[in-house]
This record gives C-alpha cells, sequence and structure tokens, in this order.
C-alpha cells in the first residue's frame, strides 16, 4: 500500500472507509443509543476523544507493549480515556449522561477503537494515529448523527427537542422510528445509499 | 406465431436453451387468479364497511401500483407494473389493514412494501419477505392506535375522526387477549361470514375460503402451506383448549376469527417467500401455525398471523438449504475406506 498523506490519514474515516458505513463497526451503541440527534452528537463527542486520545498513547507505547498481552494493554489504555469521558459527562452534562446511559462505559469495549489501536495505531506513528482518530472518530459521529437526526425527525418530528415538521405530523409520528426496527431500516438505507454513490 | 424466430432462423429447427417444456402459466396469470380469488373477501369487506372499504382499497392499490411505477423507473430493478404484482401487493395491503386507516398511512404502507420490502432486495421474486405483511407489522409498529382501531360492522358511510370513537369495538383476538371472552356477541356464524370488527381481509373466513380453494383447484397454490398452518393452529389451540380450559377460546373460534385464513391461504404461499420443496413447505407451515397459536395464547398482541409469516418467511432459506439433503451430502465415504 503506498504511503498516505495526511489529509488522507484524517479523511479517510470520514468517506472512504467510513466506521460504521463501510467497515460496520461500533453497531451496538449505533442502534441503540441514536433515537435522538443530541444523542448522536454526544455518543460521537465521546467516540472522538477517547479515539484519539487512545490511538495517541497506544502508538506512543506500541514499541512498549508486549505482543503477546497487547489486548489487555490496549483496553487499560482505553479504559482510563473512557472513565475520564464517564466522569466529565455525568458531572456536566447529566441529562446526555442519563439518555446514554449504559453505553458510555461500553465505548471501552467498542469494535471501533479497538480496532483502530489494533490496525493502526500499534503500527504507525504518533502524528498519523492522532489524525486517523480523529478522522475515524468524526466520521462515526457524522454517521450516527445523520441517524438520529433521520430518526428523531421521523420518531417525533423534532430535531435536537424542537418541533420541526409542524404540530400536525409530530402527533401521528411514526414510532417505529425510535424502536430498534427504525434504527436498522434507517442504518440500512444509509449504508445502501452510500454504496450506490461510492459504485459511481 | 409466425414460422420464423426473431433473428431468422425457421422455428421448426429452431432449439432454444433449457427449459424446453414451458408451462402456460406466467406472472400475470398467477395474479390474475389471486386477484380473482380475493374478489369474494373484498365483496364482503365493501358489504360491511362500506365506503370506507372503498377508500382503503382504490388508496392501497393506487398507491402500490405508483410505487411500483416509480421503483421500476428509478431504481431499475426487473419487474413490470403489466405483471399485477403491485396490484395484489396492494389489494392485500389493505386487506390487512382495518377500514378506518388514514389515507396518508395507506401510503406509507404503500411505500414500505412495494420500496423497501420488494425492490430494495432486488425486485419481484428476490424479497426475503412477504411486501404486504411487511408493511403491515411496520404500520402496526409505527401507528398502534390507528391500526388497532375497529370499525363495527355495518357501518358503511365514511366515517369522520369526531365521530369515529362511538362506533368502534374491539375485535374477537382482542375479547380474547382481556379475557373478556364472555362479551364476544358474534356467534360463531358472525365469525365465519365476516360480521366482526377487524382488518378488511380477517372478516370474513367463508370468502377467504372460497377464494383459497379456487387457487387450490387451479393449482396456484399447493395444499401443503395452508393445510399444516390450519392444521396446527387448530391441533395447538384445541389442545390448549381441553387441558387449559375454555378461556383459552375454542379451535373453531382460533380458525375463524383474525387473519389466519387470509394469511394461511394468500400470504404464507407467497411463491417467492416460502420453501421450494414439498418437505420444505410442511415445516414452514407447521412453524407458521405453531407461531401463531403461541402468540395468540401468550404473547403481547392479541393477533400472531402476519408476524408468524414473517418469521417464517426469515428462515426461509435456511429450510431451502436443509430439505431436502443437498446433493452429495450425506453420501457414506466409501472411497476414502478403498
Amino acid at each position: 500500500m503506498s504511503e498516505r498523506t495526511a489529509l488522507q490519514e484524517l479523511g479517510k474515516g470520514v468517506w472512504a472507509e467510513n466506521p460504521l458505513l463501510v467497515m460496520v463497526l461500533g453497531m451496538c451503541p449505533s442502534l441503540a443509543v441514536t433515537t435522538t440527534l443530541a444523542n448522536g452528537l454526544g455518543m460521537g463527542a465521546a467516540v472522538i476523544f477517547v479515539l484519539t486520545c487512545s490511538n495517541v498513547v497506544i502508538s506512543m507505547l506500541r514499541r512498549v507493549i508486549p505482543s503477546a498481552v497487547r489486548i489487555p494493554a490496549f483496553i487499560v489504555v482505553i479504559a482510563s480515556f473512557v472513565t475520564m469521558v464517564d466522569l466529565v459527562m455525568e458531572g456536566f452534562l447529566p441529562d446526555l449522561h442519563r439518555s446514554l446511559g449504559v453505553f458510555i462505559p461500553l465505548i471501552v469495549v467498542n469494535c471501533i477503537i479497538l480496532a483502530r489501536a489494533e490496525a493502526f495505531a500499534s503500527k504507525n506513528s504518533v502524528w498519523k494515529s492522532a489524525l486517523d482518530g480523529i478522522g475515524m472518530g468524526v466520521g462515526f459521529t457524522l454517521a450516527i448523527t445523520v441517524l438520529g437526526g433521520i430518526r428523531e425527525l421521523l420518531g417525533n418530528g423534532t430535531l435536537l427537542g424542537m418541533p420541526v415538521l409542524g404540530r400536525g405530523f409530530q402527533a401521528h409520528a411514526a414510532l417505529v422510528m425510535i424502536l430498534p426496527p427504525g434504527g436498522f431500516l434507517t442504518l440500512g438505507l444509509l449504508m445502501a445509499a452510500m454504496q450506490a454513490r461510492k459504485g459511481r | 406465431m409466425s414460422e420464423t424466430t426473431s433473428t431468422g432462423e425457421d422455428r421448426r429447427l429452431f432449439v432454444g436453451p433449457s427449459p424446453h417444456l414451458r408451462d402456460r402459466d406466467s406472472i400475470p396469470s398467477v395474479m390474475r387468479w389471486v386477484v380473482l380469488a380475493l374478489l369474494p373477501a373484498v365483496a364482503v369487506s365493501l358489504w360491511f364497511f362500506g365506503l370506507e372499504a372503498a377508500r382503503v382499497h382504490v388508496i392501497a392499490v393506487a398507491g402500490c401500483l405508483a410505487v411500483e411505477w416509480a421503483c421500476l423507473r428509478w431504481l431499475r430493478t426487473p419487474g413490470s407494473i403489466r405483471d399485477g404484482s403491485a396490484l395484489v401487493t396492494g389489494l392485500l395491503l389493505a386487506m390487512n389493514l382495518p377500514p378506518t386507516t388514514p389515507w396518508w398511512m395507506i401510503l406509507v404502507g404503500s411505500v414500505v412494501a412495494i420500496f423497501l420490502a420488494k425492490h430494495v432486495f432486488g425486485g419481484l421474486g428476490s424479497n426475503l419477505f412477504n411486501p404486504a405483511l411487511t408493511a403491515r407489522v411496520f404500520l402496526l409498529v409505527a401507528w398502534p392506535a390507528q391500526m388497532t382501531t375497529w370499525l363495527r360492522p355495518g357501518v358503511r358511510g365514511l366515517v369522520d375522526a369526531a365521530t369515529l370513537d362511538t362506533m368502534t369495538g374491539a375485535t374477537p383476538l382482542g375479547l380474547l387477549k382481556e379475557g373478556r371472552l364472555s362479551e364476544i356477541a358474534a356467534s360463531s356464524m358472525d365469525l365465519f361470514v365476516g360480521q366482526v370488527g377487524g382488518s378488511l381481509g380477517e372478516v370474513s373466513a367463508a370468502a377467504l375460503l372460497l377464494g383459497g380453494l379456487v387457487l387450490l383447484a387451479r393449482r396456484v397454490i399447493t395444499w401443503e402451506i395452508p393445510a399444516t398452518f390450519l392444521g396446527t393452529v387448530v391441533a395447538v389451540t384445541g389442545a390448549v383448549w381441553v387441558f387449559g380450559g375454555p378461556q383459552h377460546g375454542t379451535p373453531w373460534f382460533h380458525l375463524v376469527s383474525g387473519g389466519l385464513m387470509l394469511g394461511a391461504f394468500f400470504m404464507a404461499t407467497d411463491m417467492v417467500t416460502s420453501p421450494m420443496t414439498f418437505r420444505g413447505r410442511l415445516i414452514f407451515g407447521v412453524g407458521c401455525g405453531l407461531l401463531t397459536a403461541v402468540i395468540r395464547l401468550w404473547g403481547g398482541y392479541p393477533e400472531g398471523v402476519s408476524f408468524a409469516i414473517l418469521l417464517m418467511n426469515a428462515v426461509t432459506p435456511l429450510i431451502d438449504r436443509m430439505v431436502p439433503t443437498p446433493f452429495g451430502r450425506g453420501v457414506p465415504k466409501a472411497k476414502e475406506a478403498a
């Protein structure tokens, strides 16, 4: 594989290797918490922070960590940052923390973060790993924000809690979009749209 | 028919690739028979629910045809609007809706049925789930209140939202679920003929049975799925009725109420979404029957036919892989010994 430029390292996570829509990683939080746009944004922000920090630290330690115990070592690093996010969010954004619930601690085992640590940060320089972490995090955030936005709009008639589609729609909002089937349907259609666009 | 083919060869001498023996059945002819077989049930729904029923039928059929046309045009999936499959989906969708379904819900249902359940998967013949049932379940989960508002039979005019509440009642299966079996006013004859509340196509067991027998006689469908489906429901509900007490409803009651007849004859037998082999269809029918009985007797919803059929649709590819044993599998390994 040819060397990528810094910009390509940053950009690949957003489109060509989007963690959610192309690599289909991190499905559990993506489907479970994206009932609203705000949840998607909050979850995305937490993942950007954890992913970037853990990528940087793991990349720094990549010559120190024995490969036999690398996964536990990665998890320890990731868990430290997740604990920070968890406590900060509980302290300053209690409402968001409540609605994301168990999915904040579960970022520890989010496969996007572990996959980037294993497949990228443990093999690349700190600078590249940081760019990769930011890019992947932003790509994930964009995907789940769109997912959360569509589901909130159709399932509740609101965006960020504000009524958008009018009272008539809100009275008859499609409950199914907030429920799990709506998450799967929206995600599937987003993936299909992305594939159609890429195939062109 | 001319004596030469389109490429100019003498037709009498021309041998194309197989199949060489063709049946005269085609997609349009099969769909025509399904529509004809549905007509008695459509007529009964018009008789009991009048203009509201007509409104639902017209919007559902028009909606499905319009979405089909748009999908064929823009997605370029195989199929033709003239093959009648969208017409059948539209009719079946209408049969699965309550008579007072708002027009916009029917249109959403048409989009779900034709676009989401059919064309997204690759068009007619490629769909994993029965389109009309997918739409019904989508609407049921999306708008539970509207999908469980049952007009009383015999209200034949258009009903406006303000007076709707005074003209509704519970379905027999709904009463059963709430443990109010004794309040079911309809006699078993009413249930059979269709003078009860319910979706357009679940009221009249008699009309659906007539249509189903036409399809069986025409060999559009085969007997395995309806027979095992109905038989399993009767067997399970019968056993529970005998050993668990009369509050579970008689097997006859379960046979003629709800969407069982519609499901068994018109939905579960969908050629695309049911197994291809004889034994596969037996398994499919028994599975549908078991799931329906379990949902009706112990599940959260009063009616389970649509969920049962969709769940069995999902395992149809598995059934087709398992039954019969694929050629070459399970053969004793004689060569290795030698």
